[in-house]
Formats: structure tokens, C-alpha cells, sequence
């Protein structure tokens, strides 16, 4: 029973509120762009045992979707953020970096 | 024999008895006993009978590591099986039955299973009942199926009802002992929010049972002041009979409350289910004694030595008259300073340790007991009861000793701390040699989404043996999970020393395989130290191969007396370490949790939320036959007094078609999509170009999800330049909103857009039929609703017989229709002053039913029925509803792929069945041939198929392969009877194809 | 391999079952094999299983980074059916039950096949309709299934509740030849049989890599050393992407945690299998007595085989709805396992961007009933370069657009 702080409401969410989106920072292919892109863009997915950036959604709160950074293995969450960010934010991956030396972002 | 004393018994009202039935018969205990105690206190040690040789069964423990002592509770509605006897509290009327036994506990035909136990080792069915084939299945099966199986199945609904409770706490303490106690109060004293909940009705745990000193106070006295203190703290919430039953990432945790399991005359919930989100946890849940291995450690009277005590202590209730105690280490020595105070003559003390000496080993020499060093049990002997000991050298193979006569033997072989709920979410432990039992790993504990620990243990269950150590380390277990130092001043503590245990796995050492053949390591599930020794022989070699092979720790106790023994002689056939063994996972709950519990009071009506429309108590009123559609029930039909469904179904057709009709489209989802950039969203959602639409029409559109399939349809009205009113299916109203808000969150966000739902907003009544607009006028209308001014796919505001209204001149059933939204709470008044004033036309309410086969007579498409989640608009012949101008919309991309973009997909038709009749549901066009597999090849299949009211004859649509271009050509379809039917393809549009009804 | 039978189990008890051999061999690696496969489940070890009695490839060793069956295989709900809609589907999960059929004699290893049938409930019109159209499809499949009326569905299941306030029971798809078999033992018969063919079951001993040579595989880094291998097979459910990312390429996979309970043990009270999908919900009894339960899977990535609480409540509620009974039993159990999620939720059995390099995963919630099937057909593909079972399941079908979506006719896959 995962908690996750939403980013606008700051309500430290419990699970039940919220609804998972899958991978988060893809980049969306449309008309014109290549087989491979497009199946990269709907289906190949990272999937990383280890940290992974998702989407989430304050379902039964206030709405919006938001980002985290959450390890997959031990559940550990480095960081919760705006879904209108472009990029993997340079602060929650210095947060995960202080904490596992050996990480980076693949 | 065990019996009742005159003196003792902390727990028990001796003023008070209280009538109870085992067995059908009639049994007198005392307030205060469990069932196990007052069933001692009547000589009743046989219970039941094993699961699988229905080997007799006694008491073996007091709590609720009770393995053998279940029994079927009550009866009818409040029948319940598997009752822990040692954790049910006796009540006026108790009627219990022992379990697992055919014709009588006393005399079960299953035994014969005993005496067949060594042709039915460990796995034995894995290695044959293989020919002949049929026989599993027919023979075998079901007699394993019904000598397995333990309590009888619960026959009716439940009498009873359950309820969950939410706690938001920032420390959560598992375990009401001292050391429970003491970290309540040192975190209370902190001014933390506090939950400390204990499984059983009391309060302290095992220290007034060992007879400590805390303060130069009783036990007795100690907790009551500490229960004193604590509850003037109103941070503090305490809480009996409720038991932590799991811990869940982030410090989730559930506690199962036994609310009137103990009053059932009391009027509340049976269970309650705690849902605890706590930011901390401390787990003080105590230790649980092991048994020993010996031959015979099963037969009844054979028990812990611990249990033995308590029912002493807490009950006055002996287990015997002349007992035996086995022990290799001191506590074990406590139990025989007990009984021989409470009078029983003690027989002897065994201790397989040669040289151990102590506080308590010196208190026993001197009360003068018997005490026989390095020896052990050889075996046990005795049928139904035990009737004595006979005893070796630890260092021998037991065939030479004497026998000591007794009535009940009392054995330790350690404690194992409880470490259950650290577990449950990843804690690991660590191996402690020198009390031979796992313990919580401090630098490995389970993370909460900070990435810190968030259980802490105390107590025994952190493995300390003494009541010292146990109320320190709950000192140090709140300083830890607070981050606050605590600086309250611990009770001085007057207890016994205790000596270095032995780790004797199994007595004696050299035990032969005939003697290992009958120690149990599992006493539910008849597991003994051979079939663990046969598992690692056989490569079973993993504990976790080990435990499925032999079925150890799987039964109702989930191996709390038998793992860490099962797992010790693992080690030693594999000649291993204990701990590169490893244990197998923890999983919650702690103890078996109702079902009723978890479900809580969401049963029956209220199941899952049910969303009414404001019609819906007028359905009710005037006989709806309902059908769920998603959490909303709409109405099928209508049916009158003699009536089926078809006829029903037929007459509101007919009535509609021919005069006037009235449907609820409330359900009917609605969206607002608002703002200066709505137009370029919208073309972005539908396949449509919507931007185009002028405001006061309306436009039918498709919706793709990105994968390119159909998702959703319906239409929509520009309310003005920058507003849309998108109509959606009844079932995708919440999912195509979040799908909107999806997009224009994380793709889209520089869009100035705003959406929302407004569904439940608005009741909405189509008015149908060829005299739909002569009711509207004869309502009266401030506007216009002519065909010129109000043309078909134009909508207006209107006030109708004086109700503010939005008006929608569309149609799903090809006649002259006006979609009327008015707000929703004068929806039920709407909807009576049309059927008042349409009674003069026949006005005829229609169902769901009625609505799809009218649709299905306009080959207009229904999202679930021609679509299925793998069809895309251009299969169902809509192209003309896919703009070719836009550069992009979601699904457009998906649509170009190879198997999409292909002139040999299925594409929808009309489908009419030679004979006139009704074409099965489900129905596939079968091909010539067969595939690669083997398959009967298909070229299509029916989407929807109906009788037509109107058309007097079947009428179906169907996918087929190349439809459209075989117009007139006859198929082969499954009858769903092993035979097939011919129907030919025709147009989709089986009724008025141009239009004429509703264009008036 | 010892022959097992009641003659040999009489024998052996007259010496206290001292005499019992080992069921698999505990070799260590070979420097190089015709094949390895990387995971000892059940899909992995029938794969080998099928790889030696098929096509005759006996140079085999089967990687297992823990214990052989120690995954999904031991964590299900040991549902066996193959009502599925779609063609590839059905084809494989009937092939899958066939062989289960038999699997005892093949093996010589009792997995307790128990045809006692599998209904799935229809409590809308809508999953009705879907139903029916299975049922339809199934008849051309030559799956045996039949849609039955709810009397019918009450005699085969008494404890059942037809007329619940919410979602009253219409009717049900069922098929008398599904049911149940023992998961661990699917496992070790196929590893005993494995093992007896003269392959290597090397447990213990973790992949750390894929090496390639000229874009094909040559052989894999472990725990235990390089060894070499001419043809690899990945059938690591679970961790799918994890050992992909090894031999370089990516996967439409995403893993989630599913969850399974069990209640304590009673008599015998239902014969059958049923599945109520619109209350998200299946029970079977097992033949030990226990009510064993399962529901959907949790939604968001995790490795931990653990899930969220809420979804075994919602699985409870739905089940004491449709079981009023149970409520006064009790949940003994509860575990979870991580499962691949496709994106069209139906497996991948396909060769890779690799050559040589063959991977089978993404069964989702319901892998245990494909176990021989999925095994019979991996072989072939890794044997021959295609089977016909598999050709639909390959990778390409993202790309192409062709989804096998079982979804549609209101079930899920399970």
C-alpha cells in the first residue's frame, strides 16, 4: 500500500487515492514518424528493476496527474513532481544519486 | 487426568460457571476460561484427530499457536470451522464439535491411515495413483479430497455483519506484554499518537505467568498501573482482542478486532478490520515455545511445557497428575516449579543437557524434583492419552531405558521469537546462535517509501529472554522509531538467571529411523523429522522445496511450532548451516482472518456504490426489469402483467415506431470541454474535424485511444465558440474524462482547455416517435421546435412546460426524436409531465433493449457490440467519419501500421438468416479448411443480432471478410448446436434507409 | 530414473523409504551446450522437457538464479482452461490441456491433473453476449465448451449465489475439461523427466550476462561461470526486461505484482472452478481442502511479490458476494508473484532482434495452464526456426498492429 505525496494538493496520498499510469517522460510519435518509433513510443517499455519514473494520477483527489521516481524493488520513492516537466528533474536525480552512487539514468 | 484445582487461576471467576456443549455434551466451565482450559478442567484432552493419518489429537499450546485444537463453532448461519479452542473465549452456550472424524472423535475409520503411515511418506501421491488414468480423477481424488479437508464447510449466509476502521497513527505497537506496554508508555509520554493493540483478552503477557517482580510490584500489579497511566494519555488508544494480523509497505498495517466472538448475544459487528496507516511500528509480539522432537511427541498430553504452566497460572486447571517435563533449556524448569507448587507430583525433570545449573535448576533440586541430566525421551508411550515416558542417555539410539509413568509431559525446546509481522514486508533476520532461533536483522528492516526502516521490535520477539532486557529494548525500540531520546526510569526487575540453552533438534542424537518415523515436527499436517529428512534425500533440498514436498508448516498454524525445528533438521540431512538454510517467507496475515472481515459491511445491496438516475425510482414504481450497466442499473424492459421480456420488448417497439416512446438517457455521459483552444483539442480527440462544428449543431464523432481501436462514440453539440457538450457512451463517461484529462495534462498542457463531467448534472429523456414534437408543443415551448427552425442535428435552450431545458434533435432510433436534458433534480418531474400529458399518444416507456434493437433496425453501431476493443472505425465502414484533412489525431498514427491499413480486414454488413429467423448470438462465418493448427477456418462473425418488432423477422450485423463487397452472397454461420445456419449479406440498414422518419 | 509407482513406494517403506534416489540430478556447468535455457519454471524446464523428447536435443541445461519452480510456477492459482476467443490462443492453451491430460504417465510423476471443470460466470448481458461468441468460436476450435443455463450453473456449484442484488448470475461458459493440477509438481515432474533425458537443472546460478558474436548468441555469463551454448532460450517470467537488457534489446512488458489467498482447509463443499470476471473474483477448492482465491493484478510496476492489500479485499468482497458462505472462513494465506504484462496481454513466444536468441514470456495472469503448451511450442521454435502454435505470439505483432486481444469477449485472462 504505496504512499506518494501528490506535487499539487500536498497530500501524502494513500494508494487507494491514486491510479497508476505506466512509464513516465515518453515521447509521444505520430503520424509520419517511423515503425520503430512509433512501437517504441506505445510499447517497449523500460521496466527497470531499480528506479523508475511513473506517472500517477490523484484520482479520488484533486485530479491531476503528477510524476515519481520510485525504486521497483525496494518501493523506496526519491521524489514526486510536476507531470509538466519535460525531463528527468536534476534534483530528484541528484537525491538518487546520494543515495546509490552507482545509479544512473539509462 | 486433567482437572480443575481448588486454588489458582488469575484469569478465572470461580463464582461464575458457564454451561457449554463439546460434542453434544454438556460441559461446565468457569468465566473467565477459554474453551481449552474448561475443556481441560473436564478431562477432554483428545480434541481431534491430524489431517493426514487422523493420528488423535490433544491440546498442545494456550495461544494461538495452537495446532491441533479446532473445532467447528456454533451452528447454521453462525456455524464456523477451525476455531482455535486455546483462542476462543467460553461463553453461556458454546457449542463446539470436533473436527475431521468419521463416525466419532473417539473411534475414526480414517486411523486406518495410521496404521498405513509407512506406506504414506512425505509426497507419496506424487509418486503414485498414475495408472490407470481415469482413476485419479474418479477414485483417488476423492477420497483424498474427503479424508483431507479438516472442518466442515459453513452452509448458509452469514447471521453476522463486519466493519472496518481507519487509524492514522505515528506509532503503532503490536503486542500488549510488558515490553508493549512499556513502549506505549514511553511513546505516549512523547506525545505520539498511539495504538496498542493485544490479541488476546489480557493484558501483560507471559510475565504475571512467570511470576516477575517489576518495582518491587507483581506482574499483576505492575500492569494495572502501567494500563492506569496509559489510559489518562489521550494520545493513546489501547485495544484488546484485536490481533496485528499484517504489516504492508509504508507502513500499512491491518489489526483483525474479535469484537463479540466472546458476547455473541452482544448486538455489534462480529470482526473489525484496523486499517492502520502508521509512520512507525514496533512489534512486541512475544515468543513462542518450541516442542521437542521425540518419538510419541504427539500423543495427547503431550504439550509445551509453557502451556502446561498457563493453564495452571491462568486457569487452575492441571494438565495431569503426574507429569513430565522435558527441557533443554531453564525455562523449562519453571513449568515444574509451578506444578509442584500447585501440588502435582512432578515425576522428573529431563534435561538432554549433561552439566546445566542456574537459579531455576537449583529452586527445582530443591522443591526436589527429580532431575535427570543429559538424558532424554525415547519415546512417549501411549494411545488416545500418555501414559509414560520411557527415557535414554541424548547420546544413544534410545532402545535401552526406563519408563516413568505420567498423565501429561510437558516439553521445551526453546523459544522462537514471533517474528511474523517484522517479516511480512521484507525485514530479514539473522540466525542467534546461542538461543538457536532467528531474530530481526536491526540492519536489514523493512523500508517505508522514505527509504528508512519502519518496524522496530521489543521484547522476546527481538529475542531477549528476560524481562530486563525486554523492557530496555523497548526503551530503545521507541527512541529508535520516534528519533526522541526516552528517559523514563525502568522498573527494577527481580527474575531468575537463566543458563545457555542446548540445541537439541532431535532426542535422542541417535535416534534410528524407526524412532524419526514418529517425531512430529508438524502435528496438524503429520509431518515428522523423517519425511523432512526423506525431502532432503530426494533433493527437495530448498526449504521452500522441502515445505511443499512435505506439507510442513502449511497447515492452519502456518508452522509456528514446527518451522524452526523442520528447519534444524533440514540443515542437518543437507549438513548445513541453519542459516545459509534460510526460512521460508512470512506472508500475512499473522492468524487466519475472517472473510467477512476483509469484505466488511460491502455486501449484498450495497456490494458497490449503485448510481440511480433521478428516474430511477419511477422505473422501480411501474416494474422495470433492470440490467446492471456498469454501476448503473437501467431499465431492460418494461414488462406488464403477463408479459416476458420479448413481449415487453415488442410492444414498446412497436408503440414507439408507431406513436410515441420515452427513454431515461441519463446515464448517457457528458462532457464539457471549455476554453479558447477547446476546438483544436477536440479535433485531436475524435477522428472527426469538430473545430468546423457551429455552435447550436450537433455532430456524431468517434473517439480512438492511441492504439488506433474504437473506443467511443456519440455526439456533439458546440454549445458556443468556445464550449463542446460531448455525449459519451453510458459506460465511458468516467474513463473517456480521465482519458480527456490524461492528454491535456501530460501531452497537450499548453492547451487552454477545461474539462469537466457533468453526467450526473443533468436527467436527459428521449422523446421518440412520430408524435414526439405534437407532445412537446402541447406541453408548451418558449422556442420554436419545427423542422425549420430546429432542424435534425441542431440543438436549442427551450423552456418546456416550464422546465428549463437544452434541447437535442437527434436520433438513435430513426425516428423523429428530441433528446431533452433538464437539471437533474426536475428530472422525475420532467419525465411524469411528459408521460402525463402523452397519454392521449400512447406514450410508451422503453428499456435498454428496446434501444439497441431500434438502433440495430438503423444499422447504427453499438461501442461493445460491433466494437470490441480490436476494431477500428474504418471496419465498420464509417471512413466518411475520419477526417482526411487533419495531420493528426490519437489513434491516426496506429491506423497507418500494416495490419490496419489492410484491405482484408473483417468490415461490417447486414446479415439476414435464409429462414427469417434470429441468428444466434455470437455466431461465427465459417471458411472452408482448416489452419495450421487445426482450427476450422473463420471469415467473420456476428455482432448483433435481434428479432425486429418492426421488420416482423431477424435482423443481425456481422464483420465479415471483404463484407461489403458480397452484397447478396449466402454464409455459413454456427447454429451454437454443432450445426450451422445460412444467412445472406445485405445492407446494415434494415429500416427506412433514407432516412425519411426521423428527418420530419 | 527410478520408476515410481505404488509397487516401488511398498517396496521402499519396508526400509523406511531409505532407499529413494534423487528425483534430479545437482550437476555442475558444462563448458558449452547445444541449448540453455535461462529459468527453471515450469515453461522453462517443459521447454527442455520437449527440446530432448521432441526433437531429440539433449545437450541441454536449464539456468535457475534460485530454486527450480520457485517463481510463478508456485504461486498461482493452478487454474487449467482453454476457453479462450481468439484462435492462436485457443490453439495453444488446448494443446496446453491435452498435454496436461497425460502429463502424469509422461512424466511418471503424479501433478494431480483434476478435470472437475471451469465455469465462467456471465452477470451482465454484455459479458453473456461475449460468452456465447467464445462458446461459438470454441466449437470451431475443437475446444469443447458450452454456454449453461444458471440452474445448471447451481447444480454444478451449490455454494454459489444466483440471485445477488447487483449482478444476478445469467448463465456461464463452461468446460468440463479444464480444472486444476498440483503447480509444484508440474515442476519437478518436468525437472525429474529432465534430468533422467541427461540435462543439467543448474540452480542457484544467476545470468550476469549475454555475450554475442556477430549478432548472435555465443554464450552467458552466470554466477557459475561462462558457458557456452549455440541456441539460448529466456523463459525468466517476471524479469523478462531484466535478463532482455542483457542480450540488448527491449521488450513491450511491463511487471506487475499479482496476488493469491487461500483459505484454512474444509471438507469438500465445491467440485468445481468457477470465475466471476465482472466482480473480479475465481475460487477453486483444492484437493487439501483450501478455498483458493484469486482477483486481478495490482496496476503499478514492482518486483517485491507483494501487492496492496485493497486488491486482495476487492478479490474477498467479490467472492463473498458470489459465496455468501465463505465469509465465515478464514484467510490462511496470502501471497503475490510478479507477472509480464504485454501490451496486448497475451504472451510472446519469438524469436529476438538476437540471433539464436529465443524468448517466451509475458503471460500475464495466467501462465500456469500454458506450461506444456508454451513448452511443446518454444522447442519447436527453438528446434525448427517456427512452430504454428507460436508464429502468432511474436514480437512483431506490435509493430504490425496485430493484437491477439483476449479481453474482448468480457473475460479476462486468467
Amino acid at each position: 500500500m504505496l504512499l506518494l505525496t501528490c506535487p499539487y494538493c500536498g497530500v501524502s496520498a494513500d494508494e487507494t487515492e491514486l491510479s497508476p499510469g505506466g512509464e513516465a517522460h515518453l515521447k509521444r510519435f505520430g503520424p509520419g514518424s517511423s515503425d520503430e518509433d512509433f512501437e517504441g513510443y506505445l510499447f517497449m517499455r523500460h521496466n527497470q528493476k531499480g528506479v523508475h519514473f511513473e506517472r500517477w494520477r490523484h484520482t479520488y483527489g484533486c485530479g491531476k496527474w503528477f510524476l515519481a521516481a520510485r525504486c521497483t524493488a525496494t518501493l523506496e520513492v526519491f521524489g514526486t513532481y510536476s507531470a509538466q516537466t519535460p525531463e528527468h528533474p536534476k534534483e530528484i536525480i541528484a537525491k538518487i544519486q546520494a543515495k546509490r552512487s552507482d545509479w544512473s539514468l539509462t | 487426568m486433567s482437572h480443575r484445582l481448588p486454588q489458582g487461576g488469575r484469569l478465572i471467576d470461580k463464582a461464575r460457571t458457564v454451561a457449554f456443549e463439546f460434542n453434544g455434551q454438556k460441559m461446565r466451565g468457569l468465566a473467565g476460561d477459554t474453551l481449552a482450559s474448561a475443556l481441560l478442567a473436564e478431562d477432554q484432552m483428545l480434541v481431534g484427530r491430524s489431517f493426514k493419518y487422523h493420528r488423535p489429537r490433544g491440546i498442545v499450546a494456550s495461544g494461538a499457536e495452537e495446532p491441533n485444537a479446532l473445532v467447528g463453532l456454533g451452528r447454521d448461519a453462525r456455524f464456523e470451522p477451525n476455531q482455535r479452542v486455546t483462542t476462543t473465549e467460553l461463553f453461556e452456550g458454546l457449542e463446539a464439535q470436533s473436527q475431521n472424524h468419521w463416525p466419532s472423535l473417539e473411534n475414526d475409520i480414517g486411523v486406518v491411515n495410521n496404521y498405513l503411515a509407512r506406506f504414506l511418506p512425505a509426497g507419496f501421491y506424487y509418486k503414485t495413483f498414475i495408472h490407470p488414468r481415469p482413476f485419479w480423477k474418479h477414485v483417488f481424488e476423492p477420497i483424498i479430497r474427503q479424508s483431507a479437508g479438516l472442518g466442515k464447510a459453513p452452509k448458509d449466509r452469514d447471521a453476522d455483519r463486519y466493519e472496518h476502521f481507519y487509524a492514522n497513527v505515528d506509532l503503532l505497537i503490536i503486542g500488549g506484554g510488558i515490553a508493549g506496554l512499556q513502549a506505549a508508555l514511553d511513546a505516549g509520554k512523547q506525545g505520539k499518537r498511539v495504538l496498542l493493540v493485544e490479541q488476546t483478552a489480557h493484558w501483560g503477557g507471559r510475565a504475571p505467568v512467570d511470576g516477575i517482580e517489576l518495582g518491587g510490584k507483581s506482574a499483576d500489579e505492575w500492569i494495572t498501573a502501567t494500563l492506569a497511566a496509559l489510559g489518562k494519555m489521550k494520545n493513546v488508544t489501547l485495544r484488546t482482542r484485536t490481533m496485528g494480523a499484517g504489516v504492508y509497505d509504508h507502513g500499512y498495517a491491518l489489526a483483525y478486532e474479535r469484537v463479540t466472538d466472546h458476547a455473541p448475544s452482544v448486538d455489534a459487528p462480529r470482526h473489525r478490520l484496523w486499517r492502520i496507516r502508521a509512520a512507525r511500528i514496533i512489534t512486541a509480539t512475544g515468543a513462542i515455545e518450541r516442542p521437542l522432537s521425540f518419538a510419541g511427541n504427539d500423543i495427547p498430553g503431550v504439550m509445551l511445557a509453557s502451556a502446561l504452566r498457563d493453564y495452571l497460572v491462568n486457569y487452575g486447571v492441571a494438565a495431569g497428575k503426574r507429569i513430565v517435563i522435558a527441557t533443554n533449556n531453564d525455562d523449562g524448569y519453571r513449568s515444574a516449579l509451578v506444578a509442584k507448587e500447585a501440588g502435582l507430583e512432578v515425576a522428573a525433570v529431563i534435561d538432554p543437557r549433561p552439566d546445566a545449573t542456574g537459579d531455576l535448576i537449583e529452586a527445582a533440586r530443591s522443591a526436589g524434583i527429580a532431575i535427570k541430566q543429559g538424558i532424554a525421551i525415547a519415546e512417549a508411550q501411549g494411545g488416545k492419552r500418555v501414559t509414560g515416558v520411557k527415557i535414554c542417555a541424548q547420546d544413544s539410539d534410545g532402545s535401552t531405558g526406563e519408563v516413568i509413568a505420567c498423565d501429561a509431559v510437558g516439553m521445551s525446546g526453546g523459544w522462537s521469537p514471533v517474528v511474523h509481522l517484522w517479516s511480512h514486508c521484507g525485514g530479514k533476520l539473522i540466525w542467534d546462535e546461542a538461543q538457536a532461533c532467528f531474530r530481526p536483522d536491526p540492519a536489514r528492516p523493512p523500508l517505508s517509501h522514505d527509504g528508512e526502516g519502519f518496524v522496530f521490535v521489543a521484547g522476546a520477539a527481538d529475542g531477549h529472554s528476560t524481562a530486563a532486557a525486554s523492557l530496555k529494548s523497548a526503551q530503545a525500540a521507541v527512541a529508535a522509531a520516534t528519533g526522541q531520546a526516552v528517559k523514563s526510569r525502568l522498573p527494577k526487575v527481580v527474575e531468575p538467571e537463566l543458563g545457555a540453552l542446548a540445541p537439541i533438534w532431535i532426542m535422542p542424537a541417535r535416534a534410528p529411523i524407526q524412532k524419526r518415523a514418529k517425531m512430529w515436527l508438524d502435528f496438524q499436517n503429520d509431518v515428522k523429522v523423517s519425511d523432512v529428512q526423506l525431502a532432503a534425500r530426494e533433493g527437495y533440498e530448498s526449504v521452500e522445496h522441502t515445505k511443499r514436498y512435505t506439507t510442513l508448516g502449511m497447515a492452519t498454524d502456518q508452522g509456528k511450532l514446527s518451522n524452526i525445528n523442520g528447519l534444524a533438521v533440514l540443515a542437518d540431512a543437507l549438513q548445513a548451516q541453519i542459516p545459509a538454510v534460510g526460512t521460508t517467507t512470512f506472508r500475512p496475515p499473522y492468524t487466519p482472518i475472517s472473510m467477512g472481515a476483509i469484505a466488511g459491511e460491502a455486501r449484498g445491496a450495497v456490494f458497490q456504490p449503485l448510481r440511480r438516475t433521478p428516474i430511477f425510482d419511477w422505473h422501480v414504481e411501474h416494474g422495470a426489469d433492470f440490467e446492471p450497466v456498469g454501476q448503473w442499473r437501467r431499465p431492460y424492459c418494461y414488462p406488464r402483467a403477463g408479459e416476458d421480456r420479448h413481449a415487453a420488448v415488442t410492444r414498446e417497439i412497436n408503440a414507439t415506431r408507431g406513436s410515441l416512446g420515452l427513454l431515461d438517457a441519463s446515464t448517457l455521459g457528458k462532457i464539457i470541454v471549455k476554453g479558447p483552444d477547446a476546438g483544436r483539442f477536440m479535433d485531436m480527440l475524435y477522428t472527426n474535424m469538430m473545430s468546423t462544428l457551429k455552435p447550436g449543431r450537433c455532430r456524431y464523432g468517434l473517439m480512438c485511444n492511441e492504439n488506433g481501436f474504437l473506443m467511443d462514440d456519440g455526439v456533439v453539440a458546440r454549445l458556443d465558440e468556445e464550449t463542446f457538450l460531448v455525449h459519451t457512451t453510458t459506460g465511458g463517461a468516467d474513463h473517456i474524462h480521465a482519458h480527456m484529462e490524461d492528454w491535456l495534462q501530460c501531452e497537450w498542457w499548453d492547451f487552454k482547455v477545461y474539462t469537466a463531467n457533468v453526467t450526473e448534472r443533468w436527467a436527459q429523456v428521449a422523446v421518440v416517435g412520430p408524435n414526439a414534437r405534437k407532445l412537446l408543443e402541447k406541453l408548451g415551448s418558449d422556442t420554436d421546435l419545427s423542422a425549420e427552425a430546429l432542424p435534425f442535428m441542431a440543438w436549442t435552450d427551450a423552456k418546456i412546460g416550464g422546465f428549463e431545458a437544452r434541447v437535442f434533435r437527434i436520433s438513435f432510433s430513426g425516428e423523429l426524436s428530441f433528446e431533452i436534458a433538464v437539471p437533474a433534480s426536475q428530472g422525475l418531474d420532467f419525465w411524469k409531465s411528459l408521460i402525463e400529458a402523452g397519454a392521449e399518444w400512447n406514450i410508451t416507456p422503453y428499456g435498454t433493449e428496446g434501444l439497441h434493437v431500434m438502433r440495430a433496425e438503423k444499422g447504427f453501431i453499438m461501442i461493445g457490440d460491433e466494437t470490441d476493443g480490436t476494431v477500428i472505425p474504418q471496419d465498420l465502414g464509417l471512413d466518411w467519419a475520419i477526417s482526411k484533412k487533419k495531420e493528426d489525431y490519437l489513434g491516426k498514427r496506429a491506423q497507418a501500421r500494416s495490419f490496419m491499413d489492410n484491405p482484408d480486414r473483417w468490415k461490417l454488413v447486414g446479415l439476414e438468416a435464409l429462414d427469417g429467423g434470429v441468428l444466434p448470438d455470437g455466431a461465427y462465418v465459417i471458411r472452408a479448411g482448416k489452419n495450421a493448427n487445426g482450427q476450422n477456418n473463420v471469415q467473420g462473425r456476428v455482432t448483433s443480432t435481434y428479432y425486429s418488432p418492426t421488420l416482423k423477422r431477424g435482423i443481425a450485423m456481422a464483420l465479415i471478410h471483404n463484407g461489403p463487397d458480397r452484397m447478396g452472397e449466402v454464409v455459413n454461420l454456427t447454429d451454437g448446436k454443432g450445426g450451422q445456419i445460412k444467412a445472406r449479406i445485405c445492407s446494415t440498414i434494415f429500416f427506412d434507409p433514407e432516412g425519411e422518419k426521423q428527418n420530419v | 530414473m527410478r520408476h515410481y509407482s505404488v509397487f516401488a513406494i511398498v517396496k521402499e517403506a519396508l526400509g523406511y523409504h531409505q532407499g529413494w534416489e534423487r528425483a534430479w540430478r545437482n550437476p555442475t556447468p558444462k563448458a558449452h551446450y547445444d541449448a540453455i535455457i535461462i529459468g527453471a519454471g515450469g515453461h522453462g524446464l517443459a521447454t527442455a522437457y520437449y527440446l530432448g523428447k521432441n526433437h531429440g536435443i539433449t545437450n541441454v541445461a536449464v539456468i535457475e538464479k534460485g530454486w527450480l519452480g520457485g517463481g510463478n510456477t508456485g504461486r498461482n492459482t493452478t487454474i487449467i482452461r482453454s476457453n479462450y476467443l481468439q484462435d492462436p490462443s485457443a490453439a495453444i492453451y488446448e494443446k496446453s490441456r491435452s498435454l496436461y491430460e497425460t502429463l502424469s504417465q509422461d512424466l511418471n510423476y503424479n501433478i494431480m491433473f483434476s478435470p472437475r471443470g471451469v465455469i465462467m460466470l456471465a452477470q451482465t448481458e454484455h459479458e453473456k453476449r461475449g460468452y456465447l461468441r467464445t462458446a461459438h468460436a470454441n466449437s470451431l476450435q475443437g475446444v469443447e465448451t458450452r454456454f449453461i443455463t444458471p440452474r445448471e450453473v447451481k447444480e454444478l456449484c451449490p455454494i454459489i449465489h444466483l440471485e445477488g442484488p447487483r449482478y444476478p448470475v445469467l448463465g456461464g461458459l463452461w468446460q468440463a475439461r479444464g480444472g486444476t493440477a498440483r503447480h509444484d509438481a508440474v515442476a519437478w515432474g518436468y525437472a525429474r523427466a529432465c534430468s533422467a533425458m541427461g540435462m543439467d537443472i543448474i540452480q542457484q546460478c544467476e545470468v550476469t550476462a549475454i555475450h554475442r558474436e556477430n549478432g548472435a548468441v555465443s554464450a552467458i555469463e552466470t554466477t557459475k561461470g561462462r558457458i557456452g551454448c549455440n541456441k539460448l532460450g529466456i523463459v525468466v517470467a517476471g524479469h523478462s526486461s531484466h535478463v532482455a537488457d542483457m542480450a540488448g534489446f527491449r521488450l513491450p512488458i511491463e511487471s506487475v505484482a499479482l496476488q493469491a489467498l487461500v483459505s484454512e482447509p474444509i471438507k469438500p463443499c465445491m467440485d468445481v472452478v468457477v470465475m466471476a470476471n465482472t466482480v473480479h473474483g475465481y475460487m477453486s477448492q483444492s484437493d487439501k481442502g483450501e478455498m483458493v482465491i484469486g482477483g486481478g493484478a495490482d496496476g503499478y510496476n514492482n518486483y517485491t511479490q507483494r501487492g496492496s492489500f485493497q486488491h486482495i479485499e476487492e478479490t474477498v468482497r467479490a467472492l463473498v458476494e458470489t459465496f455468501p458462505m465463505i465469509s465465515r472462513l478464514k484467510m490462511l494465506r496470502q501471497w503475490g508473484g510478479i507477472v509480464d504484462m504485454t501490451g496486448d496481454r497475451s504472451p510472446i513466444i519469438s524469436k529476438t532482434p538476437v540471433e539464436n536468441c529465443f524468448i517466451n514470456c509475458g503471460w500475464g495472469t495466467g501462465g500456469f495452464k500454458a506450461i506444456p503448451g508454451s513448452g511443446w511450442a518454444m522447442a519447436e521454435l527453438m528446434a525448427k526456426g517456427h512452430s504454428p502454435l507460436a508464429d502468432e505470439f511474436g514480437l512483431n505483432r506490435f509493430r504490425e498492429g496485430r493484437f491477439i486481444d483476449e479481453s474482448v469477449a468480457a473475460g479476462v485472462a486468467h
